[in-house]
C-alpha cells in the first residue's frame, strides 16, 4: 500500500511537470512581446543611429543580481547589450555575492573577452578576482571608481539628472502638492535618483515624501508604501528597483501618474506612465569596448548622463502631457545638460 | 551629499496621524495586509491541530500565487484564479499528505524541501512562461464589482466605518469569514472533534475506531488548499508575480498559529496585530514621524512586537501532544 | 550489507530527484546529460572547484551540526539565518575594533566574536522557550527578521565604510583587517581554515554530545523531559544551552562567510539569502542528509555543496535559470526525506529484529527512532 503511494506521488510531479513543459511553447510570444515593448519602440529610433562598431568578436558576459527580464535594473543591461549587437553569456539571479563572484570567476577563466559584473556589490569580490585575470576586462557597476585596477571600467548613473526632470514634470502636474516615493534601499543610483527627484519637485514648488522599504524585492511592502502615500493624499507616484511593480499598480489603481526610471516602466502602468529615465548602458558601453578591442582594458570611470546619451528621457505617448510641462521639462535636460542646474 | 530626511506631505504634521481618517485608512490597509497571512495562518492552524506541521507554507503560496496569477493573465477571470489557487494548493497537499501520513517523513524537514521546490519551481514557470513582470487587473472591491458595485458606493462613503468596513475586496471578507468558519469546524464538527483527538492522542483516537491517516490526510489537504489560496490573494491582491513574492510571509504565518496557540481567533489576532504594525509604521515613514535613518528599526517593529505580544500574554498553553509525531499502529 | 542497503535508499531517491530535475531541463530544451556534466564538472571539474565545493560547503556543515545538537534536544531552530548574522556581524565589529592586532590574536578574537554573537541570538529563543513558554519557531522566525534589518541599518549607518559615504552608498563595511582573514591552505585555490574548522567543531560537537555529562544531559532532556526533570537535571537550562550551542556554530558559519570571502566585507542586498545563500536552511538539509548525526553531517554537507557549486556552473554553461536548481534542491529534500520509511522496511526485511542495541549512526535518518512520546509508547 505504501509503494502504491509512492508511485502516486511520483506520478502527480511527472504530470504537472509534463503540463509545465507543454503550457511553456505557447506563452512563448507573450514574454517576447512584453520585452518589445519594455524597450520602448518608438523610442528606439529616436536613438542616435550612428554607424555602432560591430563588437561581435569580443566574448562577452554578463553577472547580475536580479532576473534579465525584471523591467528595472537588470533589464535595462540586457536591453542595452542588444541594441550593441552582442549577445552576452548569462547569469542573472545572483544575489547571493558569493555565488556571483564564482560567477564571474568561471566567466574569466573560460576566457571570456570581458566580463560584466553588473551589480554595486559584487565590487570587493571583483578587487580579489581582477589581479588574476589580467588578459580579461572586466566591467563593473553602479560604481564611481575602478579601484586602481587596470583591468576594470566602472559605469555609473547619474541617475539625479533623470530624476530631477521627472520631478519637475511630477511636481509640475501636482499643482504644488505633494509625490510620494516609494525607495527601495537607501543605496547606489536608488538614493541618488530619490534626491534628484525631490530637488526636481521642490523646483517647482512642490515637496516629496520619501520612504525606504529596506528591500529590492519586497512587492507586498512597496505595494503598502505606495498605499500609505496615497491614503496621505499625493498627486503623483515614482519608485526605483524590480519592486517597485507594487507601486506602479498603486497608481493605476488610483489614477496617479506614475514616473519611472532604470528601464522604461510603461508595462507596469501603461497609461500613467508619464516618462522613465531609462539607462542606456550601451552609450558607455561602446566606448569600452572600442578602448578594449585597441587594447585598453580598463582603468576608467564612466558616468552616464543626459548629455552622452546615457541617460534617456522616454515620454509616453499614451499619456497626454501639457505641453507646457514637456516644454519645462525639455528646459529642464538642457539646463543639466549646460550645467546650469544643480541636481542633487 | 546629506541624506534628504522626509519631508511631510503639505498640510499634514504629526498631529494629524491621530485623526480619525488616517488612522481607519491604516486600519483599512492593515487588514488587507493581513489577508494572506490570515489565510495560511489558518489552514496551518487545522493541520497542525491534527498533528501535523507544515513549514512549506511559503512553497505552496508561491506555486498558488503563480497558479492564480497565470490563470488571470490568460483569462481576465478572477475566479477562475482564485480556484486554480485553490487546486494548486489542494495538489500540494496531496503530496506533502502523501508525504507524511503514509511515508511518515520528518515533517520539519519535509517542510523545507516543500519550500525550496515551491520557491524554484514557481520562479522558473514564471520565467519561462510569463518572463516579464505584467500587471494583471487587480481584485475589484467592493464598490467596483461590475454587477453589484453601485450598492456599496454609498456604504464606503460613510463617515469612518464606511472605508473599514466595505472598502475590501472579496477575498478579505472570505478571509475572516473562515475564521469563525475554522472555529466551527474544529469545535462543533465531529470532523473537528477527530482532528483534535488525532492530534491529541491518536493512539486513543485509534483503538476508537477514527482513521487518524484518513483525519491527518484531509487535515493535510485543507491546510494546503488555504495556503494555496493564501498566496492567491497575495499575487491577486498586488496583481503582480515575481520572484519570491512571498518574501517569508508563509513562516510568518506558521509562527502566527503558535503565536495564537491553536485557537482561530487568536490567529486573527496576531494576523491583524502583524499588519497593524506595519501598516502602521510605513504610514509614520510616509508622514515623516519616523526619519529615514530608523527605516531599519522601524522594520524591525513587526517582528518584536510579536513576541513581546506573546512573552506578556504568558499563556502557557500546550500544543496538540502528537504534533510532528508521525503515528503508526505497531 | 545492511548499511550499504541502508545508505543506497537515500541514494535512490536522490537520484528519482534528479530524474525530476532531468525532466525539468529537457522542458527547457537543453539535454540532461549535459545538464550533469556540467554540474559534475562545476562541482569537481578541478582542484580549485574541489576547493571552492569545500568552501561552500562550510556554513551547510557548521549549521547542520548546529541543527543536530537542537535536534538531539528535541528543539527545531530554523533561527540559522539570523544566528549567522548576528555571528558575522559581532565579529565583523572585533575586526574593525582592533584592526591591527597580529594575526595570532585578531583570528581567533574574531571567531571567538561569531561563536558569541551566534550564542546570544540561539540562547533568546531559548531562554523565550524555556521561561516563557514562546514557541522557537516563533521566536527563531522573528528573529530572522530582527537580525537582517539590524545587518541593514548597521551597514548602512554606523559601520559603513567612510569611502562609501560620499560615494555609491554602497552598505558594506570597509574592507576588513588582513589579519582577520582566513589563512588560505593551498595556493591557488579557495581553500580556507574554515574547512578544517568545521570539520573539527563537527568532531568536537559528537564527542560533546555522547562523550560528556553535558551531551548526555542535552540528549537526556530530547528524549523524555519529564524523565530528565526527575532525575534532576534541568530542562530549561538545557534546552537554552542547545540553542546556544547551535547558535554559536551558526555564528562561526558567518565569521566563515565574511573572513573567508574574496571581498573580505560584510556586504548586505536588504535580505538575508544575499549574505548567507540560504546556508541557515540548507544546513537543515544537510542535517537531514547526514542522519541528523554530526559526524555524517560532514560528507551529507560536502554532497549538498556540490549541488550548490554544480548549479551556479549549469546556470553558467547551459543557461538554465538559478530557479530550476532550487526547486531540484527541493525536490531532493523531499524524496530523501520521504525515503525513510522504504529504508527501515529494508532494514526489517534484512534484520529480523526490530531493536539495536549499538549507537548506528545510520539509522537515525528520521530522528524520530529515538523520541519516546510523552504516553511513553515507543515509536519506531
Amino acid at each position: 500500500m505504501k509503494t502504491k503511494n509512492l508511485f502516486k506521488l511520483l506520478g502527480a510531479l511527472f504530470a504537472l511537470i509534463l503540463v509545465a513543459s507543454a503550457c511553456g511553447s505557447s506563452a512563448d510570444d507573450l514574454a517576447s512581446d512584453a520585452v518589445e515593448e519594455a524597450t520602448g519602440g518608438d523610442s528606439e529610433e529616436a536613438m542616435d543611429d550612428e554607424a555602432m562598431a560591430d563588437h561581435t568578436g569580443l566574448t562577452v558576459a554578463l553577472v547580475a543580481p536580479s532576473a534579465s527580464d525584471d523591467v528595472a535594473f537588470t533589464q535595462s543591461m540586457v536591453d542595452s547589450l542588444e541594441r550593441l549587437g552582442v549577445e552576452p553569456q548569462v547569469t542573472d539571479g545572483t544575489f547571493v555575492v558569493e555565488e556571483a563572484a564564482a560567477a564571474i570567476r568561471g566567466y574569466a577563466e573560460d576566457g571570456a573577452d570581458v566580463v560584466i559584473a553588473h551589480g554595486t556589490q559584487y565590487g570587493g569580490s571583483l578587487a580579489e578576482i581582477a589581479p588574476d585575470f589580467p588578459e580579461t576586462s572586466f566591467i563593473w557597476g553602479t560604481a564611481t571608481d575602478t579601484q586602481g585596477l587596470s583591468n576594470v571600467f566602472a559605469y555609473n548613473p547619474a541617475a539625479d539628472q533623470g530624476g530631477f526632470v521627472n520631478g519637475v514634470i511630477a511636481g509640475s502636474l501636482a499643482g504644488g502638492g505633494s509625490i510620494g516615493v516609494v525607495g527601495p534601499v537607501e543605496a547606489g543610483d536608488a538614493v541618488a535618483y530619490v534626491n534628484g527627484f525631490s530637488a526636481g519637485v521642490e523646483s517647482v514648488g512642490g515637496s516629496t515624501s520619501v520612504v525606504y522599504t529596506g528591500s529590492f524585492g519586497d512587492v507586498a511592502l512597496a505595494t503598502t508604501t505606495a498605499q500609505a502615500h496615497v491614503d496621505n493624499g499625493v498627486q503623483g507616484l515614482t519608485g526605483s528597483s524590480q519592486a517597485m511593480v507594487g507601486a506602479a499598480n498603486i497608481a493605476t489603481a488610483n489614477d496617479l501618474p506614475w514616473f519611472g526610471t532604470q528601464s522604461n516602466t510603461e508595462p507596469w502602468s501603461a497609461d500613467l506612465t508619464v516618462a522613465s529615465q531609462v539607462y542606456h548602458w550601451d552609450v558607455v558601453l561602446s566606448q569600452m569596448f572600442e578602448m578594449i578591442e585597441a587594447g585598453t582594458l580598463g582603468g576608467e570611470a564612466f558616468e552616464l548622463t543626459l548629455e552622452n546619451g546615457g541617460l534617456v528621457m522616454e515620454f509616453n505617448d499614451g499619456f497626454a502631457l501639457d505641453p507646457e510641462i514637456r516644454a519645462a521639462a525639455d528646459e529642464a535636460v538642457a539646463g543639466i545638460i549646460a550645467g546650469d542646474i544643480a541636481t542633487n | 551629499m546629506a541624506s534628504l530626511s522626509s519631508s511631510p506631505p503639505t498640510g499634514f504634521s504629526v498631529s494629524n496621524f491621530f485623526t480619525v481618517s488616517v488612522l481607519v485608512g491604516t486600519l483599512s490597509t492593515a487588514v488587507r495586509f493581513a489577508v494572506p497571512y490570515l489565510l495560511a495562518a489558518l489552514g496551518e492552524t487545522i493541520g497542525q491541530r491534527s498533528g501535523v506541521l507544515n513549514l512549506g507554507v511559503d512553497g505552496v503560496m508561491l506555486l498558488g500565487g503563480f497558479g492564480a496569477y497565470y490563470a488571470v493573465l490568460e483569462t481576465d477571470s478572477h475566479l477562475f484564479g482564485i480556484a486554480v489557487g485553490l487546486a494548486v494548493g489542494l495538489f500540494m497537499g496531496v503530496v506533502y499528505a502523501c508525504v507524511t501520513v503514509f511515508l511518515d517523513a520528518e515533517q520539519g524537514i519535509s517542510g523545507i524541501g516543500i519550500f525550496l521546490f515551491g520557491l524554484g519551481f514557481s520562479d522558473l514557470l514564471f520565467q519561462e512562461l510569463v518572463g516579464t513582470p505584467l500587471p494583471i487587473r487587480p481584485l475589484p472591491r467592493l464598490d467596483q464589482l461590475s454587477a453589484v458595485g453601485a450598492w456599496f458606493e454609498p456604504l464606503v462613503d460613510i463617515d469612518v466605518i464606511g472605508p473599514l468596513l466595505f472598502d475590501h475586496d472579496l477575498l478579505t471578507y472570505l478571509a475572516f469569514a473562515l475564521v469563525p468558519a475554522a472555529w466551527w469546524l474544529l469545535t462543533k464538527t465531529t470532523f473537528g472533534m477527530n482532528i483534535r483527538a488525532v492530534g491529541e492522542n491518536p493512539q486513543a483516537a485509534d483503538s476508537l475506531g477514527v482513521s487518524v491517516a484518513r483525519t491527518r490526510f484531509i487535515a493535510i489537504l485543507i491546510g494546503n488548499a488555504m495556503a494555496g489560496l493564501a498566496g492567491a490573494a497575495l499575487a491577486l491582491q498586488l496583481a503582480i508575480f515575481q520572484h519570491n513574492l512571498t518574501n517569508g510571509i508563509g513562516f510568518i504565518a506558521v509562527a502566527l498559529v503558535y503565536f495564537g496557540a491553536w485557537r482561530p481567533r487568536w490567529v486573527m489576532a496576531g494576523a491583524l496585530l502583524y499588519g497593524i504594525v506595519t501598516a502602521t509604521r510605513i504610514r509614520w515613514q510616509s508622514l515623516g514621524i519616523i526619519p529615514q535613518g530608523a527605516s531599519d528599526v522601524a522594520a524591525m517593529a513587526p517582528a518584536l512586537i510579536t513576541i513581546l505580544a506573546l512573552v506578556l500574554l504568558a499563556r502557557r498553553v500546550r500544543g496538540p501532544a502528537a504534533l510532528t509525531r508521525p503515528f503508526s499502529r505497531h | 550489507m545492511k548499511r550499504l542497503a541502508g545508505a543506497s535508499v537515500p541514494l535512490l531517491a536522490a537520484l528519482v530527484a534528479f530524474f525530476f530535475g532531468a525532466l525539468m531541463i529537457v522542458a527547457l530544451g537543453e539535454s540532461p546529460i549535459s545538464g550533469l556534466t556540467s554540474m559534475i564538472d562545476g562541482a569537481f571539474g578541478t582542484g580549485d572547484r574541489v576547493a571552492a565545493t569545500a568552501v561552500r560547503a562550510v556554513p551547510l556543515l557548521l549549521v547542520g551540526v548546529g541543527i543536530t545538537v537542537a535536534f538531539r534536544a528535541n528543539v527545531i531552530n530554523i533561527g540559522g539565518e539570523g544566528q549567522i548574522i548576528a555571528g558575522a556581524l559581532l565579529s565583523t565589529v572585533v575586526a574593525l575594533a582592533i584592526p591591527d592586532t597580529p594575526k595570532v590574536i585578531l583570528l581567533p578574537l574574531v571567531i571567538l566574536g561569531g561563536l558569541i554573537g551566534g550564542a546570544i541570538w540561539g540562547a533568546i529563543p531559548g531562554v523565550l522557550k524555556a521561561y516563557a513558554s514562546v514557541n522557537e519557531i516563533l521566536s527563531t522566525i522573528m528573529l530572522n527578521i530582527v537580525a537582517v534589518q539590524l545587518m541593514n541599518y548597521l551597514l548602512r549607518g554606523p559601520m559603513i565604510d567612510p569611502i562609501e559615504v560620499n560615494g555609491s552608498r554602497i552598505p558594506q563595511t570597509a574592507r576588513l583587517s588582513d589579519n582577520a582573514a582566513l589563512p588560505t591552505l593551498i595556493d591557488g585555490t579557495r581553500l580556507h581554515l574554515g574547512v578544517p574548522l568545521a570539520v573539527v567543531a563537527a568532531i568536537f560537537i559528537y564527542i560533546v554530545l555522547w562523550r560528556t555529562p553535558m551531551g548526555f544531559r542535552l540528549r537526556a532532556v530530547g528524549h523524555n523531559p519529564d524523565a530528565a526533570r526527575a532525575a534532576g537535571i534541568s530542562v530549561e537550562r538545557n534546552i537554552v544551552k542547545a540553542l546556544a550551542i547551535s547558535g554559536a556554530l551558526s555564528g562561526l558559519a558567518g565569521v566563515t562567510l565574511v573572513f573567508g570571502s574574496e571581498s573580505l566585507r560584510l556586504v548586505t542586498d536588504g535580505g538575508s539569502a544575499g549574505f548567507t545563500g540560504s546556508a541557515g536552511f540548507n544546513g537543515i538539509v544537510a542535517a537531514l542528509f547526514g542522519g541528523l548525526h554530526p559526524l555524517w553531517t560532514v560528507p551529507s554537507s560536502f554532497l549538498f555543496g556540490s549541488l550548490l557549486t554544480g548549479a551556479t556552473e549549469l546556470q553558467r554553461e547551459l543557461q538554465i535559470p538559478n530557479a530550476l536548481a532550487i526547486a531540484l534542491n527541493g525536490l531532493i529534500v523531499l524524496f530523501v526525506v520521504s525515503s525513510n520509511k522504504v529504508r527501515s522496511w529494508l532494514d526489517r526485511r534484512l534484520d529480523r529484529s526490530m531493536f539495536s542495541d549499538s549507537p548506528d549512526p545510520t539509522k537515525n535518518m528520521g530522528g524520530e527512532s529515538e523520541l519516546v512520546a510523552a504516553d511513553g509508547v515507543q515509536r519506531e
